[in-house]
């Protein structure tokens, strides 16, 4: 390659940083294209590998306390080729194990998620991963198949205050609050994590479901309720982001069934700051990061915007 | 009519073999099942007791495949007590297959127990393009040694040898796979090694035949929760042993620190191989 076509190469690359580069509750992201938590999310080597396929951040399996197996298989069954269904049990290696996983990471912006039963077990989960090389935290509070450490959590807002706070007063960096669809309002939830010191939301988690085998008669999954993802779920990821960024005011990530630069684009103007990927990974593989970034970049060119910040939330003012 | 793979299909058990006193093969009909390429695997659904990635076996009838299956844990033993008539889930084929690289014209094959199941499945591409080819079966004992009689018959069309080795030299040559296939390999020149089976074996067979600048291709077996990309279970390094596997060649199998060493258990914590 003649110089100048490598200065030119870096000119367009420098450049595509800087159009998709986003910035939103203290975090400073290259593009807004996020591993959502639950996928992959247990290898330094992966992330590495996820990074270098343009992940904008990487968001960890929910780490806890200890160490958990989760549930027998069937953990996962594919419903299509567009949704899941999934009880996996919040199954992670501990913070323990997975603050050694991550301890040599230097640049990789990995977010780490917790979960836990209690506000007792936070600062101690914080006090693990806090020293490390890491951008943030998201706490999962919605997880739909796990009793006492998901959704019965977010559906109690005054847990969810408690926990946020006690989070809080442990670590100066930035608090994301997964927050899911369950008997209380999302709204009430996202307000309450906000009062609590919250720099954020991610809308949504997976949705309880389940799926029965026909010929046999017996729901497939070893824990027959799990969590649906995927496709099905967008529209409603789409109302909470809308919903929460509106009558909130909060910075959002959204998560539900975002699958390609129109759904990352259609998130985004609902008033999501990033989107996170999940159930396309295993529909299209790990270069959807690339390609919905590709997308989101043909579609800011079009629309003469200079940054992908300027369309968050351009639908509110309908 | 296109199946989707990903979705779960209900198969009847139609034949059971027994191969040892711990192995059976189950046999059932399905068409993308017996189509799957050597080294592709299902996922299979033991209703209310488990799902468990397993290597598509070889059956002789048409629109049908198997799975082999040695009784361990709750889920194989499970699967190994279902009898003819019962029902199984399966989902896939998924993963990659073994290549047979175009100029090869001698190969060997190295597999122990189980492992041995993606190499009858490749063992028969070998056989109808007659390359010759030297498979070594390793066992720790006579009565564990099994499919040596279908490998002769999956290969009958090509020149062969089927050697086996047993632990304790109860029968055929005595000693491990590795010992047998390091004698060949000085005296006889082989193309590509094939491997499937214990990882320490496969790993000591790949700094073997590293040594001897023979490629090697293995077939990887991890723990799984998904078989679609998305747990991590499976992870190797940078590599998903479902998705970018279960195939792997000597490159990227020795650029992988883990391999023959540590796997992730059900909880993702690296564990040493004992």
């Amino acid at each position: 390659m003649f110089a100048e076509d490598a200065l030119e190469l870096r000119r367009e690359q420098s450049a595509e940083r800087n159009t998709l580069s986003v910035n939103f509750g203290g975090m400073c992201l290259r593009n807004p294209t996020i591993l959502a938590s639950g996928f992959l999310g247990i290898s330094m080597d992966l992330f590495r590998r996820l990074y270098k396929l343009n992940a904008g951040a990487i968001v960890s399996k929910s780490i806890s306390c200890s160490p958990i197996e989760g549930y027998r298989n069937p953990t996962i069954v594919s419903l299509d080729y567009s949704s899941y269904l999934n009880a996996v049990g919040l199954a992670n290696p501990g913070a323990d194990a997975f603050s050694e996983e991550i301890r040599e990471n230097d640049n990789l912006p990995i977010m780490v998620s917790l979960v836990g039963s209690s506000e007792k077990e936070f600062p101690i989960l914080v006090k693990k991963f806090d020293r490390l090389n890491i951008i943030g935290y998201e706490i999962n509070l919605s997880c739909p198949h796990v009793a006492k450490m998901g959704i019965e959590v977010g559906d109690d807002p005054e847990l969810v205050y408690r926990i946020v706070k006690a989070t809080r007063l442990h670590t100066t960096k930035p608090i994301f609050v997964k927050v899911g669809v369950g008997n209380t309002d999302v709204l009430s939830v996202a307000s309450v994590a906000k009062d609590a010191g919250a720099d954020g939301i991610t809308a949504i988690n997976t949705l309880r479901a389940m799926a029965i085998d026909i010929d046999t008669g017996i729901p497939v999954l070893a824990n027959k309720i799990g969590g649906l993802s995927g496709k099905p779920i967008k529209p409603l990821a789409i109302r909470c982001v809308y919903e929460i960024t509106k009558k909130v005011g909060i910075p959002v990530m959204a998560c539900g069934g975002i699958f390609d630069w129109e759904d990352a684009v259609e998130a985004m103007l609902a008033g999501a700051s990033a989107v996170q990927l999940g159930s396309v990974l295993a529909t299209e593989g790990l270069s959807s990061f690339h390609a919905i970034c590709t997308g989101i970049q043909a579609y800011l060119k079009r629309k003469n915007a200079k940054n992908v910040m300027e369309i968050i939330g351009l639908a509110h003012k309908y | 009519m296109h199946t989707n793979i990903n979705r779960l299909r209900i198969v009847k058990i139609e034949k059971i073999v027994e191969e040892t006193p711990t192995v059976r093969t189950f046999a059932f009909k399905d068409v993308a099942s017996s189509n799957a390429g050597a080294g592709q695997f299902l996922m299979v659904w033991i209703p209310q007791a488990e799902e468990l990635p397993m290597s598509v076996m070889i059956w002789h009838e048409k629109f049908y495949a198997a799975v082999t299956v040695r009784k361990k844990g709750y889920g194989s033993t499970s699967l190994y007590n279902k009898r003819v008539g019962e029902s199984l889930g399966v989902r896939g084929p998924y993963g990659n297959s073994f290549e047979i690289p175009k100029n090869a014209r001698k190969v060997m094959l190295v597999g122990g127990g189980t492992g041995l199941v993606p190499l009858l499945r490749l063992a028969i591409h070998l056989n109808s393009t007659r390359i010759d080819t030297t498979l070594i079966i390793g066992a720790k004992t006579h009565s564990e040694v099994f499919f040596e009689k279908l490998a002769v018959k999956c290969l009958e069309d090509t020149n062969h040898q089927v050697v086996v080795t047993t632990e304790d030299g109860s029968y055929g040559i005595k000693g491990q796979t590795t010992e047998a296939m390091l004698k060949l390999i000085g005296t006889e020149r082989f193309d590509t090694i094939y491997t499937c089976g214990p990882e320490g074996m496969m790993k000591k067979i790949l700094d073997l035949a590293s040594a001897s600048l023979i490629p090697v291709q293995a077939s990887l077996e991890r723990y799984m929760k998904c078989g679609i990309g998305i747990c991590a279970s499976c992870c190797i390094g940078d590599k998903l042993v479902c998705k970018d596997g279960t195939v792997f060649d000597s490159e990227t199998l020795s650029s992988l620190s883990e391999f023959g060493l540590e796997y992730r258990d059900k909880s993702g914590r690296k564990c040493k191989y004992l």
